[in-house]
């Protein structure tokens, strides 16, 4: 084979090395516009899709029947009760599914409700063995019965998200069941 | 071939390629000291293919991750050990990272002119990492779940940009469809993009500076990468290979938990071993500190290694970093430690830790059933499981008053003393035989401790039933068999086909004189007695739900009904939770059946 100058597909010489290309700044900001344009809308739409749970609040629940009055222990004790409602998780629709839970504890007339989610870092929160407090079984965040932290290490930043409680029709406790950022001092709805 | 292989070369120059990859030369020649990068190497490439042969089964949605997963590791021919195989060279590939780092700083290899590249190192590093994170939610148990979500608390706590970063991640504002599929996209293509993108840069500069030989070396000759040194790489390769193999091996096959189930606690959450020293630190800022433990000391740590390249410059740089680094590494395995002997002496970690396992196989022994897994996922199999719910069930709503074996359902003691009886195995013969026993009937076991102690029925055996006869003992037997027939239990059915005769006796001598239940039970087609509960179907699934729904109706206790609330009535439970408990305290689920207590 011999060495024949080099030719590209159209079959037109490939300008030599030592012809230093002309630096046109006019050009070469024309192609980087140019090719910023073609890749414009594609990388436009990736991003707003991208960001697209952003945009999605959460759906602030409705209240939620959750128990009967009757099946809170009235010794005060907390007892966990499973929400279930209907959630729509991107494509699909659940009804009457289990979206989280929460302890109910009867104080006097009163029902309280607490969101079993530890505000430190999202672990569910256990009742100690003899009922006498809440205690997380993974950074040891420790809440008495009321939520309240107990114990100065304990590393919660706020207590535990107390949720609006309403007593329909006499022993129907509901409750407007919520999530709360955790991490952080002030109760912030997810 | 020749010919063929000469214009292969004219047309691509595949031969000066792979002269400059193989015929490096390498000052000082082969050492095993240099395996570490390549052991890496091989390590991503074995990700690689196992993770997309994986890839080719997995399905990335709240109701399939775990389902194919379970199907991967229980189904698929050798996918356990596919599974097993990508699971702990994850593992692996952490330990060979710190010691492939190690390597670098002991021999100083990330001064000038490579401190790029050291970058590059510690940006794969945590690429790596983030592939860890992201790989530990994809099977959607409920360890990889609860821990994840820790996580992606964390994230959430950045100043500023926190919740909208966990928005990002998660998919929206709860775990669903969209968190398996973003992880799945990070997991599957953007982190090991990165990857693939970053070791070619890597390597680039490698090649581009050559290796470090270390100043105590004695010196050699120089040689070449091929063959000296890739033998020495692959003789570590097919070391790490054994490793992970007799790993997967030992453990047989990496573990998968129950289906995640955001309303579930899971008390035994914990990271992946080599993030146990971040949860262990964790522990140690009080409120209001978390974003201190969490984020800006982590950041400031990595921002010193990264700073390590310039430290060195300086006439102590190297000796501080190998002092920097001792420390970072010691102080990771003191942690480590401490999470783990914390762990150990929990008890209550360690019973939920039990408990974890045993719902993660019942879960997996009921997929395997020949009805297998239904189209609305595990975690709704698991839920209708009456082994799994019952005795949760039971603990919640029927332990204050009632036990089992002697326990809540789950093994545990309620404060109070029972004020009912106990419910193990309820309908059989021997629990009834224990009822009609003087000895027992009023015992905590049965009506010791319920206002029926000195009711027409706890007379009945103890005077009546206490004078019998041998004969009328004997016909009392039948009766039992005759009664307890009327339950049907699974777990008594051959006994009961093997009695048959007997038991049709037994419904004769019901209302015998001597014996003469019929007094006050209404059974079967006699219907003299309305004192005591309807016998008839006593202890059947519908006498069971009956009881559940409404135990002062006229059929059960009707006035005389001591405490029991009226679950069906009032609304307590729903027809499904009375379901499951009745199914529980009949043995009356799907799979394995253990014998009647």
């Amino acid at each position: 084979m011999t060495e024949e100058p080099q030719k590209n597909e159209t079959g037109a010489s490939v300008p030599e090395e030592s012809a230093e290309p002309r630096r046109d700044f006019i050009t070469g900001a024309s192609a980087i516009l140019v090719g910023a344009l073609a890749t414009l809308a594609p990388i436009g739409a990736a991003v707003v899709a991208l960001i697209d749970p952003i945009r999605r609040v959460s759906s602030a629940s409705d209240m939620v029947l959750v128990a009967r009055r009757a099946a809170v222990p009235e010794d005060g004790s907390p007892r966990k009760f499973t929400v279930t409602a209907d959630r729509k998780d991107a494509w699909a629709t659940y009804s009457d599914t289990p979206v989280g839970a929460v302890y109910l504890r009867s104080v006097g007339d009163e029902i309280r409700a607490l969101n079993v989610v530890c505000p430190h870092a999202g672990c569910f929160v256990g009742v100690a063995p003899d009922d006498s407090r809440f205690a997380c079984p993974c950074h040891r965040s420790s809440f008495d019965l009321d939520g309240v932290v107990n114990d100065p290490a304990s590393p919660s930043p706020r207590d535990m998200d107390a949720l609006e409680v309403e007593v329909r029709n006499g022993d129907e406790v509901w409750v407007r069941f919520q999530n709360f950022l955790p991490g952080r001092e002030e109760k912030t709805p997810v | 071939m020749r010919d063929l292989l000469g214009w292969l070369d004219h047309r691509t120059g595949y031969r000066g390629l792979l002269r400059s990859v193989l015929y490096e030369r390498i000052p000082g020649g082969a050492r095993w000291r240099y395996i570490w990068g390549s052991t890496l190497m091989f390590a991503m490439v074995v990700q690689l293919i196992t993770g997309v042969v994986l890839w080719s089964a997995y399905s990335a949605n709240a109701q399939g991750a775990w389902e194919s997963v379970w199907f991967i590791q229980n189904q698929m021919a050798g996918g356990w050990l596919l599974r097993g195989i990508h699971h702990y060279m994850a593992q692996v590939t952490i330990v060979l990272l710190v010691l492939h780092m190690m390597q670098v700083l002991i021999d100083g290899a990330y001064r000038a002119p490579r401190e790029v590249n050291f970058w590059f190192g510690l940006i794969l590093l945590q690429l790596v990492l983030g592939l860890s994170l992201t790989g530990y939610l994809l099977p959607w148990d409920q360890k990889g779940f609860w821990a994840t979500k820790v996580a992606t608390s964390i994230a959430s706590m950045t100043p500023v940009v926190g919740p909208s970063l966990q928005q990002l991640l998660v998919g929206g504002t709860e775990y669903g469809h969209l968190t398996l599929t973003r992880f799945f996209v990070l997991h599957a293509g953007v982190l090991p993009a990165a990857v693939v993108l970053l070791i070619v840069g890597h390597i680039y500069l490698f090649r581009r500076h050559g290796v470090t030989v270390p100043k105590s070396a004695k010196p050699k000759e120089d040689g070449y990468f091929w063959p000296e040194q890739v033998l020495k790489d692959s003789v570590a390769s097919l070391i790490v290979m054994a490793t992970v193999l007799g790993l997967v091996l030992w453990s047989g096959g990496a573990h998968l938990g129950a289906p995640a189930d955001p309303a579930e606690p899971y008390a035994a959450a914990r990271p992946e071993w080599y993030f146990l020293f971040l949860f262990q630190w964790l522990k140690y800022f009080p409120a209001g500190w978390e974003v201190v433990g969490a984020q800006v000391i982590p950041g400031l740590v990595l921002a010193l290694v990264a700073a390590m390249p310039l430290i060195g410059q300086w006439k102590y740089g190297h000796r501080f970093n190998l002092g920097v680094g001792a420390a970072l590494l010691g102080g990771i395995a003191m942690l480590t430690w401490q999470a783990r002997v914390e762990d150990a002496a929990d008890l209550d970690f360690i019973l939920a830790k039990a408990e974890a396992d045993a719902l993660a196989e019942r879960a997996s022994d009921l997929a395997a059933l020949p009805q297998g897994i239904p189209i609305t996922g595990g975690l709704v199999m698991l839920r209708a499981d009456p082994l799994t719910q019952g005795p949760r069930i039971f603990e919640a709503n029927c332990s204050q008053c009632h036990r089992f074996d002697g326990h809540d359902g789950l093994g545990g003691q309620p404060d109070d003393a029972p004020s009912a009886s106990d419910l193990a195995g309820f309908g059989s013969r021997e629990w009834l035989a224990g009822l009609l026993d003087p000895d027992q009937v009023a015992t905590e076991t049965y009506f010791g401790a319920t206002a029926h102690a000195r009711g027409r029925m706890v007379r009945f055996v103890q005077r009546g039933v206490a004078g019998f006869t041998p004969e009328v003992r004997a016909d009392l037997e039948k009766v039992i068999m005759a009664v307890s027939a009327e339950a049907a239990l699974p777990g008594q059915a051959s006994v009961d086909a093997d009695h048959a005769a007997e038991i049709v006796e037994g419904r004769q001598l019901f209302s015998s004189e001597a014996i003469d239940c019929a007094r006050c039970h209404t059974f079967r087609d006699i219907s003299d007695g309305d004192v005591g509960p309807v016998l008839t179907g006593w202890g059947s699934r519908e006498w069971v739900l009956g009881m559940l729904h409404d135990p002062s109706s006229e059929a059960y206790y009707g006035e005389d009904n001591d405490r029991m609330p009226l679950f069906g009535v009032d609304e307590l439970l729903t027809d499904a939770e009375m379901g499951l408990v009745a199914d529980w305290l009949r043995g009356d689920w799907a799979g394995q059946r253990t014998p009647e207590p």
